[in-house]
């Protein structure tokens, strides 16, 4: 098939979809106007059931919990997939390929800022990540906060520091033991005869840091998991780069 | 008040059909930079803060650089092995 | 409201899905293709959006509100806000295929795809 008659048919294809689509769309509800009880419900039980004033991760790593967990894995899948990719077997013979462009100097403002911006983003991380209960935030913006504050470190050029920690053997395992321990927090609900990622932690007061049960929890171990999961896929791509080796054919 | 969130519908329609239209791929990535942060804006409107804040990470952030990642380990690849990357060229 | 507005988020969501597959269909570069599969993909939070916003509701977040407020659906931002995370991590997925095939044969194109062996 040629490219003009895949465009042709294409088109003739898509406006069909999109007028049957704006047809659809003019009976919906409209804007504005949101009828479905379960969010009414939830916006209304959730500071009284779960001691959280952020309804959205209460639904996220509490009453949908089963279905983050599925999320995670997709992550832990997708992470896996592009690490078999793109990373190399240790016993593959590699040579040394000529450095990239090593004589160009970085601006000393860029070298100033880095280091105290890098700080302050993992302060805010860590921020992010341990209020997820209380205000927006949670493990899944900290994980992603977190990487690339490490990136920082990278943009600064100090490519041997930054090629020690993601490299380090410890971001895998707490990648592993980051997806681990949600499905063990949900089994240790089981061992008490609850059902899976019931929330068996003391709820705790509204509004205090320790409050949510299970909630905190759960985030922590979602942003270490995110965490880790970005630091592996960045340092798949950036490893020959970094390394200036490249397989021998 | 609504119009304004329909403006910010409209910057957002035109902005995804300015990414998918952009051919060169480097610019690309700047289009699909500014498109991240278009939609956070929107998702804000929207009052969905928890949303919002993971798109500006994301879709500001993390995605674009994905995209930087492979392209510049494509160039890598193609300025370290000349034997492999004999095909022509469509960058 | 005028009824046109009244759908907006709604046509917004499948204009940009038709984007996505616009791009898709005539991409000529494996990195474009992906990213107007994520594009594709954002229309999903625009209609997931539009369907849970309610006019005059308030973030669904208590720390200064009463729990009785009128408040927007908070169920669809749940949806929505692991599924941005992961679709980073599958783009990642997707793009490190992408370096593969041109590592293996040279060639960006989607239409040299097909003489791809093994």
């Amino acid at each position: 098939m040629t490219e003009r008659l895949r465009a042709r048919i294409f088109f003739v294809a898509g406006f069909i979809f999109l007028a049957l689509y704006f047809c659809a769309a003019l009976n919906l509800p409209p804007w504005g106007d949101y009828r479905g009880p379960y969010g009414d419900f939830i916006s209304r039980m959730v500071v009284y059931q779960r001691h959280a004033t952020d309804a959205v991760n209460a639904i996220n790593y509490d009453y949908r919990g089963f279905d983050t967990l599925g999320e995670e894995f997709i992550l832990f899948t997708a992470v896996l997939g592009v690490m078999m990719l793109l990373r190399r077997r240790a016993d593959t013979a590699t040579r040394e390929a000529n450095k990239i462009k090593e004589t160009r100097k970085l601006s000393i403002s860029v070298q100033v800022v880095n280091f105290p911006v890098f700080f302050v983003t993992v302060v805010f991380g860590f921020y992010i990540g341990l209020h997820g209960q209380l205000t927006p935030g949670g493990g899944f913006q900290a994980g992603v906060i977190l990487a690339s504050a490490l990136l920082l470190v990278y943009i600064c050029e100090n490519t041997e520091a930054f090629q020690r920690i993601t490299s380090h053997r410890a971001v895998e395992v707490s990648e592993a033991l980051g997806a681990a321990s949600y499905a063990l927090i949900g089994l240790a609900a089981l061992c008490l005869g609850v059902p899976f990622l019931t929330n068996i932690l003391p709820l705790g007061t509204t509004g205090d840091v320790f409050s949510g049960g299970n909630i905190a929890l759960i985030s922590a171990c979602v942003g270490v998991e995110v965490t880790a999961a970005f630091l592996l896929v960045i340092y798949s791509y950036l490893e020959e780069i970094v390394t200036g080796e490249v397989p021998e054919e | 008040m609504i119009w304004f969130g329909a403006i910010l519908l409209l910057l957002v329609a035109i902005s995804g059909f300015a990414v998918v239209c952009t051919r060169d791929v480097t610019s690309q990535v700047i289009a699909l930079s500014f498109y991240g942060l278009l939609m956070a804006l929107t998702f804000f409107f929207f009052q969905a803060p928890d949303v919002a804040l993971s798109q500006i990470t994301v879709g500001a952030v993390a995605l674009p650089l994905m995209v930087m990642l492979a392209i510049s380990r494509m160039k890598f690849r193609k300025a370290h092995m000349p034997d492999s990357s004999s095909g022509e060229e469509h960058d | 409201m005028p009824h046109v507005l009244a759908s907006l988020p709604y046509f917004v969501a499948g204009w940009l899905f038709f984007c996505g597959l616009y791009g898709l269909t005539t991409s000529r570069h494996l990195v474009h293709a992906v990213i107007s599969l994520a594009v594709l993909q954002s229309s999903t939070y625009m209609l997931l959006l539009g369907i849970g916003y309610r006019t005059g509701g308030t973030a669904p977040v208590f720390v200064d509100i009463s729990p009785g407020r009128l408040t927007v659906d908070p169920v669809v931002q749940a949806l929505m806000l692991t599924d941005i995370v992961v679709e980073a991590v599958v783009v990642a997925l997707l793009l490190a295929m992408v370096v593969k095939a041109y590592e293996k044969s040279g060639s960006v194109s989607p239409s040299d795809l097909r003489t791809l062996r093994g």
